[in-house]
């Protein structure tokens, strides 16, 4: 049933193409499926978020875009190149380990839970990968950390362990450690959900000063407001497959859809 | 301070039978260092003589470079085999699972004779392409494998096996998310076990290797089996000339101990540098401690950093 082979037609990066493109995209986890075809886009510099309630397989469809999790079929294209595919003389190859790193680089992911590395500080988390991965000189990336570090208003904590920090502060720290990369798009996994409620808000101010940057970003949330007021568009999923989308107005103040509906009368 | 009325003011509550208890103990151990101490069949005298003898310094110097270097080489080893055993490899799994298997379930005294007679078994060693004619050089087994490399081996070998559970125990304490947050940045999975999670694990390898390397320090004296010449064997050729066994015995337990304090100062030292970041405020060190003392500065409190 799923077909793991893809067809030679690859997407060429225009002017015009979408920055993240999914098409008809599954994963089942042990026969259970829990995307069963979800198409979507992103054009570069939008903010989309996803709603919809848990187990509705919007952070598997997150996690699919930068290859943690493999996808049985359809495709996923960022920035024109397929993830987890490469073109070589007219076929498609499966990427090597190397080349998935490689791709992943570019694409930032913020994470629930943080996933600070616990033993190094605010600055190290931020520095280690362009200097481990990408090979940037050491001053330099210090010098880039820093400024990461004062753009998400923690400038003085650099030398900071993740220990040491509340939640929020983890939070923003994770952001810039994703930034530091200059990744192209930016996920975020129900990035408030783990924080103590007085601390959302300064999470949520750095991701809509990003936004405001524009910078394209997929966002897994349940922060209607922060959908309202910064998100382009709306996606609401359910049970895999794409329930309902459009401009936050609409999807969120005349949800066509009951299943919508339900969902934003229990949340808000 | 001033007391407030309403304090009370009580009889502490009294422990008479700790002081017993103790006062008990104290003398039974007095009792038991006096005899030894005084028992005509130890020649004091032999101790002192032998304590540094330069035969019993050359075989401390020996046990000591058998340990360090088989600790070291089994480490590496033992990453390699972690990282067998936790890949997805089935062949490497295997080979990983039967190695532990076979070095944990043959007793070490055993290992060590084994390769102490590999002659025996090979009376050359050539390395060459399996199952053709082919050999880039060929050497006799006794000439390549001395007593002392046979016992290095032994110990080497065994220790691996130990160590790679400790090793696999330490990465599986790292949190998945470790994994994937690396991932996520462009790290490849090399750099992720180097970088992120062997950092993590050593946390917890720490303290089960530094058991391990006291237990491997007192293990070096099973080599005396196939007579390597570290600090017990040199002792029983010593007193198998002078018939002072008794006093030879207290010698090398003096350096054992000795030795096993030592190496418990560099784990100390790791255990607080793979501890940073998981400690709120790391406590001072000994020598810090005494500084403290003899300079005592008020120490500036590092306020946690939770204010916006």
């Amino acid at each position: 049933m799923t077909d793991t082979r893809v067809t030679t037609a690859v997407p060429t990066a225009s002017v015009s193409a979408p920055l993240l493109s999914a098409r008809k995209v599954r994963k089942s986890f042990g026969g259970v499926e829990v995307l069963k075809g979800i198409s979507l886009e992103v054009a570069a510099g939008q903010v989309m978020c996803l709603l919809g309630p848990s187990g509705s397989g919007k952070s598997t469809f997150l996690r699919c875009i930068n290859h943690l999790e493999r996808i049985d079929g359809g495709r996923i294209s960022v920035d024109g190149e397929l993830i987890g595919y490469a073109a070589r003389h007219g076929r498609i190859f499966e990427m090597n380990r190397r080349e998935v790193a490689k791709q992943r680089g570019g694409i930032g992911m913020v994470f629930q839970r943080f996933n600070l590395f616990p033993h190094m500080t605010a600055l190290e988390n931020i520095t280690a990968a362009p200097i481990g991965v990408r090979g940037l000189a050491k001053p330099a990336a210090l010098a880039r950390g820093r400024e990461l570090l004062d753009r998400v208003g923690l400038a003085d904590l650099a030398q900071s362990y993740p220990a040491q920090l509340s939640g929020g502060q983890q939070q923003r720290v994770a952001i810039a450690r994703a930034l530091a990369m200059d990744p192209k798009l930016l996920l975020f996994d129900e990035p408030t959900s783990a924080l103590d409620p007085e601390l959302v808000g300064d999470v949520l101010d750095v991701m809509r000063a990003l936004a405001a940057d524009g910078m394209t970003m997929v966002v897994v949330t349940h922060e209607i407001g922060f959908a309202r007021g910064a998100a382009d568009e709306v996606v609401f999923m359910d049970g895999g497959v794409v329930v309902e989308s459009g401009p936050p107005a609409s999807v969120l103040d005349h949800p066509q859809n009951p299943r919508t509906k339900a969902f934003l009368d229990s949340v808000m | 301070m001033a007391r407030d009325p309403d304090d009370i003011d009580a009889v502490p509550l009294r422990h008479p039978w700790r002081w017993v208890i103790a006062v008990l103990l104290l003398l039974a151990f007095a009792g038991v260092a006096v005899s030894l101490w005084q028992n005509d069949n130890v020649n004091h005298p032999t101790i002192n003589e032998f304590i540094f003898d330069r035969r019993i310094l050359d075989g401390v110097v020996l046990t000591l470079v058998l340990t360090v270097v088989s600790m070291v080489v089994s480490t590496v080893l033992a990453v390699l085999l972690a990282v067998m055993r936790l890949s997805n490899n089935p062949v490497m799994n295997a080979l990983s699972w039967l190695y532990v298997w076979a070095f944990r379930g043959t007793p070490l005294l055993i290992q060590i004779v084994f390769w102490g007679y590999l002659g025996l078994l090979y009376a050359q060693i050539t390395l060459g392409i399996p199952f053709t004619d082919f050999s880039l050089f060929s050497v006799d087994t006794n000439t390549l494998i001395p007593a002392f490399v046979a016992g290095l081996l032994a110990l080497t070998l065994n220790q691996a096996a130990y160590s790679a559970e400790i090793v696999r125990a330490g990465m599986l304490s790292v949190d998945e998310g470790q994994y994937e947050a690396a991932y996520s940045v462009g790290m490849s999975p090399t750099f992720t076990l180097f970088k992120v999670v062997l950092p993590q694990a050593m946390r917890v390898i720490i303290p089960p290797m530094g058991n391990e390397t006291i237990s491997m320090l007192k293990n070096t004296s099973l080599l005396s089996v196939i007579a390597v010449l570290e600090v017990y064997t040199v002792a029983t050729q010593i007193s198998s000339q002078n018939l002072r066994q008794v006093e030879l015995l207290v010698v090398v337990s003096c350096w054992y101990l000795f030795l096993t304090s030592v190496l418990s100062i560099p784990q100390y030292y790791l255990e607080r540098h793979y501890g940073r970041g998981n400690a709120r405020t790391l406590p001072p060190t000994p020598l810090g401690r005494v500084w403290a003392v003899l300079r005592p500065t008020p120490r500036p409190t590092t306020p946690r950093a939770d204010a916006p």
